[in-house]
């Protein structure tokens, strides 16, 4: 006697199981995981993908911007003529360096002139606005207003009023992606602005303070100094103010001293930013020579 | 006259009217919305996954209509939107949207705030897999901020159930008001 089949019978089918699907879309996920932090293949998709999502993104953002606009037009007058008298004292006060610069501007073009230097090359700066922060717990991001359209590339410097804030790491046709100092491993090639030593800031992740790393012990740095881009890295012109020495410890087992930095900028409250245009491209990178034992060097540049 | 039922949970003996397949895709879509909304500072943080949430409902309720497979494509869909790595949201769903289909009779059984509780379970759960896998990636470890967006979501849960379910209690006609 043939016993009742267990399965259910094929009109009710519902193709593989839960379990199967499971491990295949779980396989892929991981996969697609691999793929996407070791080498990045699949920008295009994101690409695609971020232009579909835009009108949504723009749609939940649209009644902040309105509520925003609303509460700026009933803004007190009174509040109006405060800010204007603070920004006119700021601006007189900026007035004789502002005056000096362009002294300084037109010195240092003769001089370089007279040394046959390249001029320096001042890209075109646009002025962003910052969308929303990225929520992704693991990196420290946030989204700008300008994208491809207004001509934002990947690896322009962003600042705001007080320094340096990141760095473009993803554009999307309306909008770009600032990977910010205080992410994992982000690096800015600086120098002591006291001493003129020089050294690469990384950044530490979420709620840590970036550090300074592989600096000898008895290296001219103390608390409260001030650390500006080096420009060497040709991703940031040098000369950009970063962030400020917290604390220098010197233990005698340890090999380098930790030095933690606070980034000067409001890394993440800025809701104003610049992003500054790309230097002239730097000369090429010397061939090296085969098979030498020098150490390579770090390029400062962030993983990308 | 009919009646519009009363925005209470629905009690476990009453019988759920037939879901419609667009009401199911619109909450979809007003959960990813939900996750789009820019926020930042504290707000972020206790920003739950919305998306997730209305998923796992659909997934307890109605597993016919969400299949795994579904479940990743909304997660890849929030990685691009998240500026994640992709597969981080897809894994986590697809697993999200699997748990549910394990779980559904059981969790169906308790009231809303019991119902809560497992969820929040399965949120961690599949946070803590998310995280899991980021950190083998390289990936520093987050603060534990981490666990307050599963958390809140899992707090949410009563609201989330008698809002999707409302459109699916049966009108009560003239007589029995």
């Amino acid at each position: 006697m043939r016993h009742i089949s267990v399965e259910p019978p094929p009109f009710f089918h519902r193709g593989p199981s839960p379990l199967a699907r499971l491990a295949f879309f779980g396989l892929l996920s991981l996969a697609l995981l691999f793929a996407d932090t070791r080498y990045r293949y699949l920008e295009s998709v994101r690409h695609a993908v971020a232009v579909v999502l835009y009108p949504l993104q723009r749609a939940v953002q649209l009644p902040a911007e309105v509520l925003a606009q609303v509460t700026s037009y009933f803004s007190s007058q009174a509040a109006l003529a405060e800010d204007n008298a603070a920004l006119r004292q700021q601006l007189l006060s900026e007035a004789p360096v502002v005056q000096g610069y362009q002294l300084l501007l037109q010195e240092n073009a003769r001089l370089r002139a007279l040394l046959n230097v390249e001029k320096r090359f001042q890209g075109a700066t646009t002025a962003a606005e910052v969308l929303y922060s990225g929520r992704d717990p693991f990196t420290q991001k946030l989204f700008v207003d300008k994208g491809e359209s207004a001509g934002v590339q990947p690896g322009q410097a962003v600042i705001d009023e007080v320094g340096v804030v990141g760095q473009v790491t993803r554009v999307f046709p309306y909008m770009a992606e600032v990977t910010l100092l205080t992410d994992k491993d982000h690096a800015v090639p600086v120098k002591v602005e006291r001493s003129g030593v020089r050294s690469v800031m990384y950044g530490a992740g979420s709620g840590r303070l970036p550090e300074l790393r592989f600096l000898s012990p008895n290296v001219e740095i103390q608390a409260g100094d001030k650390l500006l881009t080096s420009g060497i890295d040709g991703t940031y012109p040098s000369g950009l103010a970063v962030a400020q020495v917290v604390s220098v410890e010197r233990e005698t087992g340890q090999i380098f001293a930790r030095v933690t930095c606070k980034p000067l900028a409001g890394v993440e409250k800025s809701p104003h930013l610049l992003i500054l245009g790309r230097a002239a491209a730097p000369p090429q990178r010397p061939e090296e020579p085969a098979e030498s034992d020098t150490p390579r060097k770090g390029r400062g540049r962030h993983r990308g | 006259m009919p009646h519009l039922p009363s925005f209470a949970p629905a009690r476990p003996e009453e019988i759920l009217l037939p879901v419609k397949p667009w009401f199911v895709m619109l909450t979809l879509i007003l959960g990813l919305i939900g996750n789009l909304i820019p926020v930042s500072g504290v707000t972020l943080r206790l920003q739950p996954d919305f998306l997730a949430l209305v998923l796992l409902y659909w997934c307890i309720q109605e597993p016919r209509l969400i299949s795994v497979g579904m479940a990743w494509c909304l997660g890849l869909l929030m990685d691009v939107a998240d500026a994640t790595v992709f597969g981080q949201h897809a894994l986590a769903y697809a697993v999200l949207a699997y748990a549910a289909e394990y779980f559904r009779r059981r969790v169906l059984r308790f009231p809303l705030w019991q119902q809560a509780a497992q969820v929040a379970v399965l949120l961690l759960f599949c946070a803590a897999l998310v995280l899991l896998v980021r950190v083998v990636g390289g990936a520093p470890i987050p603060r534990w901020t981490y666990a307050v967006g599963p958390l809140v979501g899992a707090l949410l849960w009563p609201v989330v159930t008698t809002l999707l379910q409302w459109p699916q209690r049966p009108r009560r006609s003239q007589a029995e008001v």
